[in-house]
């Protein structure tokens, strides 16, 4: 399996790291020099893991703000947390001995739900939101800019509620017990600095990040995400993921902004609306996922062909090309979102719809663009709606011995 | 001097003390140096005649010349609450006589309307240096300490329940709504106690719809409640009140003998956090006064006071948890003042979606800290 091949090609890169460490190179896994069991995924690294990792099925996404504007006390949370963070994703519990090797007259220190079960390629992914430099009094500075307040786009319908956030974490797994314990310890350990201002579970991946990855189904059952950005896009990476150096402060090279968008799909309506008018609006196959006028998924879009009518075959507010990089200058991003259902809305409705995530090296120049052309021209607003909105600065991966934050709250 | 001794001295001294603290006359035993401390506690101010004395048995004489019904309280670190007197009305004046064994900084407190944390002033206790006592003293004196300060709060409920049940059996509708929030102050502070006895606190704090045995009537201040806020007054009202009494009156001579172990203390400091953040914050348990507020302050206080008793405990095993339970709990006093109307509190009725979540944010970041005490006294 191509699961197997990724993880040989990282136990190949931590020896690599290992050798080379006395000259002071960081490679993207230097910092495990140990083998990498089933089923881990390495928690340090040049990048953080959880974004370019091949998408796991599941997410448990949490965002947070802080109750005090204490700096020492948000920076010891924040050790505690990537303790706590890198323990988990190897499989073990938040502390040794955590969920029942302790003192029975207290409270395990580990919830214990995750017992038994592997790691499930747990990636816990940090990002900081704009209040978290208003709170902590930060260098103006230190605040990147691409943390600026998204624009109202047409339609929005966005949730207080639902919406932004001092901090997040998402969690992904491959099995959603793993995920949600590991956000369930991270927001206890959190109380009385830290408190859960929303979060959202996802029951299933909406996006490959990985050529070695099957392009999986959204809940309008179209397959989503074909022309994703990859982990194996390498120099495309730089250019539309990862901060470069000079994009903004120095601590955030390397890292990359998380846009995250909860949009509603009003399921029943789409359900009833006619197949060739579900594959019109969307501008692909809904079998094989093949533009339109073309046989394959990955067969390339010929967004200038004309249909027998003398029309674009693929419309021009067709899902597909509005957010095309043809139609936006070059600009791309890494989508990495979840459907969810929520339970119902008591209108005899499931309340779901598809949790978008996506990572990108400046969220003004990519998101806002795409977005503002998708809000008002594609007809697949119709069906959906987004109520919530958030954007994070995720900094970049962790050396040995690094905290979650630490370059940027010792800068 | 040995183990058993010193404890069997510090029980001795505790029995004392309660007695001493609902009526005046001083014991011979309990002159510490000095005599007596006058303490006048007037409305606004709380004038301590004296700002340090000698280690041993210190006797404060507290007068009340305000028009409120006050409280005095010794403090140690992390309001340890070193002896207390209670409920003192306007014009009289109680003893509080109050082992002090080891010298350093303490504070004094008048509480004139028994709310907030009073009118405080540093008090120094000079001479003998901090003891050397082992785990097992400390431990005795954290359940002495805490038997003693439940004893005080029953010596308040029972009179303070009775002006409450007078007025009901008087069908003085308004002064029995002004008094039910004031009596259940005491109750809720011990009410992981009276839990502890398994068959009272369903008599006295049951709710309509808690199931019960066929037969068994639905009693206690929440039916008073009920017939106070929403049926008006029931021809067996009075039957209720008296009924509440007699169980009320039943806690106090089971209490008297309960013993209590530093773990007991230490989840009852943790079960009374859980019912404010399960009755309390979500407006269930005074569902029709919708005084909440006034319990939530109460079950902190009682969970301070069980925390408190165990303090030198928790500073020999984890020095860094008093700290951080001082602040949390500082954090909660403080945002309830908010909500403080006179001597009371705004009605559940009245708070915002806003005002919840702030009061669910800080006892959650109240409860862990609290969760952590039990551990590590036994640790």
């Amino acid at each position: 399996m191509t699961g197997r091949l990724s993880r040989r090609r990282l136990l190949g890169w931590a020896g690599a790291g290992a050798a080379l460490a006395g000259a002071g190179t960081v490679t993207a896994c230097s910092a495990t020099a140990a083998p990498v069991a089933e089923g881990v995924v390495p928690f340090r690294g040049a990048q953080q893991a959880g974004i370019i990792t091949p998408a796991q099925d599941r997410l448990h996404f949490v965002a947070l703000d802080l109750t005090t504007g204490d700096r020492e006390r948000v920076r010891a949370l924040l050790e505690k947390w990537t303790t706590a963070a890198e323990r988990m994703t190897a499989g073990a519990e938040t502390a040794p001995g955590g969920a029942v090797g302790g003192n029975p007259d207290g409270p395990p220190a580990d919830t214990g739900e995750a017992l038994g079960l592997p790691a499930a390629s747990l990636t816990l992914t940090f990002g900081v939101g704009a209040g978290f430099f208003d709170k902590l009094g930060l260098d103006p500075a230190l605040r990147p800019p691409g943390l600026a307040p998204l624009p109202h786009f047409t339609l929005d319908q966005l949730d207080p509620a639902l919406s932004d956030g001092d901090l997040c974490i998402q969690a992904c797994a491959n099995d959603p017990q793993v995920a949600v314990h590991a956000v369930r310890n991270l927001v206890r350990i959190g109380f009385g600095t830290t408190t859960v201002r929303w979060s959202q579970l996802g029951f299933g991946r909406t996006s490959s990040t990985s050529t070695t990855q099957d392009t999986p189904r959204n809940l309008f059952g179209f397959k989503d995400g074909t022309r994703n950005l990859k982990a194996e896009d390498g120099a495309e990476l730089d250019q539309h993921v990862w901060a470069q150096p000079g994009d903004g402060p120095a601590w955030l090279a390397g890292g990359t902004y998380l846009v995250a968008r909860r949009i509603r799909m009003h399921i029943e309506i789409w359900d009833r609306t006619s197949l060739a008018e579900q594959e019109t609006i969307v501008g692909r196959t809904k079998g094989e996922g093949a533009p339109l006028g073309a046989t394959a998924e990955f067969d390339t879009a010929d967004f200038a062909a004309l249909g027998p009518d003398g029309e674009p075959r693929i419309a021009d507010v067709a899902h597909i090309r509005l957010a095309s990089a043809e139609s936006l200058n070059g600009v791309r991003i890494l989508r990495r979102g979840y459907n969810f259902v929520d339970g119902s809305d008591g209108q005899g409705h499931l309340n779901a719809g598809l949790f978008f995530l996506a990572f990108m090296r400046d969220p003004h120049a990519q998101f806002v663009p795409m977005q503002r052309a998708l809000a008002n021209e594609d007809v697949m607003m119709e069906y959906i709606e987004h109520t919530g909105s958030a954007v994070f600065a995720c900094p970049p991966g962790l050396a040995e011995g690094q905290y979650w934050g630490e370059p940027l709250l010792e800068a | 001097m040995s183990r058993t001794s010193r404890v069997a001295v510090l029980v001795t001294t505790a029995a004392a003390l309660a007695a001493c603290t609902s009526t005046a006359p001083p014991a011979e035993d309990a002159a510490g140096g000095g005599g007596p401390i006058a303490v006048t506690a007037g409305d606004a101010s709380c004038e301590v005649g004296a700002a340090e004395a000698p280690a041993g048995n210190i006797t404060f004489s507290v007068r009340n010349t305000g028009t409120k019904i006050t409280e005095f309280y010794l403090y140690g670190t992390g309001d340890r609450i070193m002896g207390e007197v209670e409920n003192i009305g306007p014009g009289l004046t109680r003893d509080l006589i109050v082992e002090v064994p080891d010298g350093g900084s303490y504070t004094t407190a008048c509480k004139p309307g028994m709310v907030g944390d009073g009118i405080r002033a540093p008090f120094t206790v000079t001479g003998s240096a901090t003891r050397s006592v082992d785990e097992n003293t400390r431990l005795a004196e954290a359940t002495t300490g805490y038997h003693r300060w439940v004893t005080s709060q029953i010596e308040a409920l029972v009179p303070k329940t009775q002006e409450f049940v007078d007025a009901v059996k008087a069908g003085d509708v308004e002064t029995a709504k002004a008094l039910f929030p004031v009596a259940r102050t005491y109750w809720e502070r011990i009410e992981p106690v009276a839990e502890s006895f398994g068959d009272i606190d369903p008599k006295i704090d049951g709710r309509e719809d808690d199931e019960r045995d066929p037969g068994v009537q639905f009693t206690g201040y929440h039916r008073l409640e009920k017939d106070l806020w929403v049926d008006g007054l029931q021809p067996d009202s009075p039957a209720m009140a008296d009924q509440l009494m007699a169980d009320i009156g039943d806690l106090q001579s089971r209490t008297a003998t309960v013993e209590l172990t530093p773990v007991q203390l230490a989840n009852g400091a943790k079960e009374l956090l859980d019912e404010v953040a399960t009755g309390k914050i979500t407006g269930e348990e005074d569902r029709y006064s919708h005084t909440d507020l006034w319990d939530f302050k109460a079950n902190v206080e009682g969970s301070q006071g069980a925390v408190a008793s165990l303090r030198p405990v928790i500073e020999e095993k984890d020095p860094t948890l008093g700290p951080v339970l001082d602040e949390r709990f500082a954090a909660v006093d403080a945002l309830l003042e908010e909500y403080r109307v006179g001597d009371g509190y705004k009605l559940y009725t009245e708070l915002t979606e806003d005002d919840i979540r702030r009061m669910a944010e800080a006892v959650d970041a109240l409860g862990e800290p609290v969760s952590q005490v039990a551990g590590v006294v036994t640790s």
